[in-house]
């Protein structure tokens, strides 16, 4: 380790604004749900954050009917110009709040300060920028001329990126005059709720932004409304294939975004410091909780040893434990639940034969928390190599040639995204073609902008989000 | 001097470039739309339908890495061969849909030049869909589409001609490969077809053509692990839903299809070849 020690550097937890109680957003008001309050959790000490009303389906029914009464009174016939304008003040708000919202963020999902500060809090404003912007041009977007929107849109989110999520789903639906109704995940609502007064303080019109807490059965009853045109969800392959079970035979338009377990290929030609930054940033940013994540590494046989030393000695570095401290790298697993599940799938690694090296940083007493761990001689049969573990570990394969590399990168019936590492501009675009993945970073990894269309292939779901290709999924076409 | 006795044809399926006849030996007669016997189909079972999908598996990697100006100047022969054998198709469209020569000599004029509407696509959608990101960062970032691989197609039932081509030639326009299953009961120019994809440069397996029915065959094709995308078309307003929920075992792409079979004639547009596309967005850094 260095040799300098790092002193403590919390973050203010009081910029979160924290308040004791939180309601469903419906129709431009803060009201009493009917379902059973929910008590969300800080995972970094366990400690209750808030009470969160939340939403029974008859309060679903309800605020699928104001985002109807919104569509048909305001939204849809509003000149695009003016919808842009309220988008504009909504990207800017955020701006504004940013500090809080990243605080806010950080305590409720355990991820680190900095990464909800430096990365979700901008890039949710920056979507509604871009967004905004579409408002008025969407006769440029390459769907013919006026091209209409779909009416009600239900959408659910993850816990992973909770204000991100719903920038990405809501900025692209509000741009092209759908309304909304929106589901965050059951154990980060807070950011949503924080986001809901912000669209009361750019004055959105009632009824055009709706926010409901709870659990999977809300989501469920949202999805399956009668009276919503559009469904989009971004979370497990799982719940994804249960959604379009559910809506099968109906007219609802439906984008998924779901799980993936991306190939990260470093070629014996790649700038090795480079690549090991790129794979810690791929696997370990935001604890791994990441759709997208490089949780595969494919590292061409002859450097393997020497890249894998590299690697064991950057990822001990890292720094594990309070979310709220600007130095941490790796924060809290989301809930007891996950940390389970992560901790199921790397038992299963050991008893498949894996190697398994763990980062012997200390870990907390109190909280969810798993320590980087890498495993290597992975087979591609365990199911290590083949299931999302949706958490900090890596699983490492090796290959011989790009072909090689290729057969083993698409062995999965995921394709969300690809990393490449070589300093062959060739091969990257090569290898570029041959991944089917809906993104492939070249010699950098987990890289994200509302400009560049994001989804995925095959399981890993349909549909995009960002750029010209993200406002088909909430246009009629 | 007796009536010459003419040469009755013995129709099969068309899989892998290859005219089998289905491996269940079944067959159906089809009947012109006055009910006058023509001649006995092939009766495609699952089996059949399993072949047809390793045959496109195989062939999409081919197909999916020919460059477009290739794709384009294949798929402008079928144009060329169709074109040869108009006044067959045209003798079979009217006889299979019950229209009088004159209309059936539009519909296939429509088909063949819908055919050369979509061979001429293949070199312009990537220019049209995809396109450069100016993400706001040190980064070359850039979205191309590229096919979704295997596609299943249940054909339009009335529609026999038209509407075969309309829901094909999309498809391979994009570079994706196709199992389709013809009209059950006007499948006499999806056979013609057959034999004009395998007589001009498509290599075989691109397209792979089963009579049958579609209520039989629809859902093995929806429910099967290496199709990644499936059109409706040709099902049962009533079977739809089932469909989709075969289709989702696998995140299969449904395209949305109405209930009613749609007028053909009218112009096609994007929106197919579009559904056949996935976006792929490549980033790089910049740096010297």
């Amino acid at each position: 380790m260095g040799i300098f020690e790092y002193a403590p550097a919390p973050e203010s937890r009081d910029l979160a604004n924290l308040k004791p109680q939180y309601r469903p957003f419906v129709n431009g008001e803060f009201v009493d749900g009917s379902g059973e309050p929910l008590k969300t959790i800080n995972p970094a000490t366990e400690e209750v954050l808030a009470e969160v009303g939340t939403a029974s389906v008859s309060d679903v029914d309800t605020a699928v009917k104001a985002a109807r009464k919104a569509y048909n009174g305001v939204w849809a016939k509003m000149p695009g110009s003016e919808r842009a304008k309220y988008l504009f003040r909504i990207a800017r708000l955020i701006q504004e709040r940013s500090r809080e919202l990243a605080v806010l963020e950080s305590l409720d999902n355990g991820k680190p300060i900095k990464e909800a500060r430096d990365s979700d809090v901008p890039t949710a404003a920056a979507h509604f920028f871009y967004h905004a912007g579409w408002a008025d041009k969407l006769d440029y977007a390459g769907y013919g001329p006026n091209p209409k929107p779909l009416g009600v849109a239900g959408q659910v989110i993850p816990w992973n990126f909770p204000l991100l999520m719903l920038a990405w789903k809501i900025a692209p639906a509000l741009a092209t005059g759908n309304t909304v109704v929106l589901k965050p995940a059951e154990t980060t609502p807070l950011t949503a709720l924080v986001f809901a007064e912000i669209c009361q303080q750019a004055e959105l019109p009632p009824g055009v932004v709706n926010i409901l807490p709870g659990a999977g059965d809300i989501g469920a009853a949202l999805v399956g409304h009668g009276d919503v045109n559009k469904v989009a969800f971004t979370g497990s392959t799982e719940v994804g294939k249960a959604i379009q079970r559910q809506i099968a035979g109906t007219a609802k338009k439906l984008t998924l975004e779901l799980g993936g377990k991306a190939a990260n290929v470093v070629f014996d030609d790649a700038p090795l410091d480079q690549a090991v930054e790129g794979i810690v940033n791929g696997i370990f940013f935001n604890q791994g909780h990441v759709c997208c994540a490089g949780s595969r590494l494919l590292v061409q046989e002859s450097i393997a040893e020497e890249l894998l030393e590299k690697l064991r000695y950057r990822v001990s570095t890292l720094r594990l434990g309070d979310p709220l401290d600007k130095n941490t790298d790796v924060g809290a697993i989301n809930s007891a639940e996950q940390l389970a599940k992560i901790k199921g799938l790397v038992e299963s690694g050991d008893a498949e034969g894996a190697e398994r090296w763990t980062s012997p940083c200390p870990v907390p007493e109190r909280g969810f928390f798993f320590a980087p761990t890498v495993f290597s001689d992975v087979q591609q049969s365990m199911r290590i190599a083949r299931e999302e573990i949706f958490g900090p570990v890596l699983s490492v394969l090796t290959f011989r040639t790009p072909d090689e590399a290729v057969t083993k990168a698409n062995n999965t019936p995921y394709g969300l995204s690809a990393g490449i590492w070589t300093e062959k501009g060739s091969r990257i675009l090569w290898m570029a073609n041959q991944l089917r993945a809906g993104v492939v970073w070249a010699n950098t990894f987990n890289r994200f902008d509302p400009a560049a269309p994001f989804g995925g292939y095959q399981e890993s779901g349909f549909g995009r989000e960002g750029g010209r290709t993200g406002l088909e999924a909430y246009l009629d076409v | 001097m007796s009536d010459r006795i003419s040469v009755a044809k013995t129709y099969k399926l068309y899989i892998g470039g290859k005219f089998p006849r289905s491996e269940s030996g079944r067959v159906y007669p089809v009947t012109d739309s006055k009910g006058k016997f023509l001649a006995n189909a092939s009766h495609a079972s699952r089996k059949d339908v399993r072949d047809a999908v390793s045959a496109a598996r195989k062939a999409f990697g081919g197909w999916s890495a020919a460059t477009a100006y290739n794709r384009g100047q294949v798929l402008y022969r079928v144009a060329e061969m169709l074109e040869g054998r108009r006044e067959q198709f045209v003798a079979e469209v009217a006889a299979s849909e019950g229209i009088a020569a004159k209309k059936a000599q539009s519909l296939v004029d429509a088909s063949i030049d819908r055919w050369v509407w979509y061979a001429g696509w293949t070199d312009k959608i990537a220019t049209v869909l995809g396109g450069a990101n100016p993400v706001a960062g040190p980064y070359f970032s850039f979205t191309v589409p590229e096919p979704t691989g295997v596609v299943g197609v249940l054909a339009p039932q009335r529609s026999s001609l038209l509407g075969l081509v309309s829901v094909l030639a999309p498809v391979l326009a994009t570079g994706s490969t196709a199992v389709v299953v013809s009209s059950a009961d006007r499948p006499l120019p999806a056979i013609t077809l057959s034999e004009v994809l395998a007589t001009s440069d498509l290599p075989g397996g691109v397209a792979n053509i089963l009579t049958g029915r579609a209520a039989e065959l629809g859902s093995w094709l929806a429910s099967h692990g290496d199709v990644n995308a499936l059109d409706p078309a040709g099902a049962e307003p009533a079977a739809r839903a089932d469909l989709a929920r075969d289709a989702a075992g696998t995140v299969k792409r449904v395209l949305t299809v109405p209930d009613v079979e749609p007028d053909w004639t009218a112009d096609a547009d994007i929106a197919r070849l579009r559904r056949y596309l996935e976006a792929k967005t490549v980033w790089h850094p910049l740096g010297v």
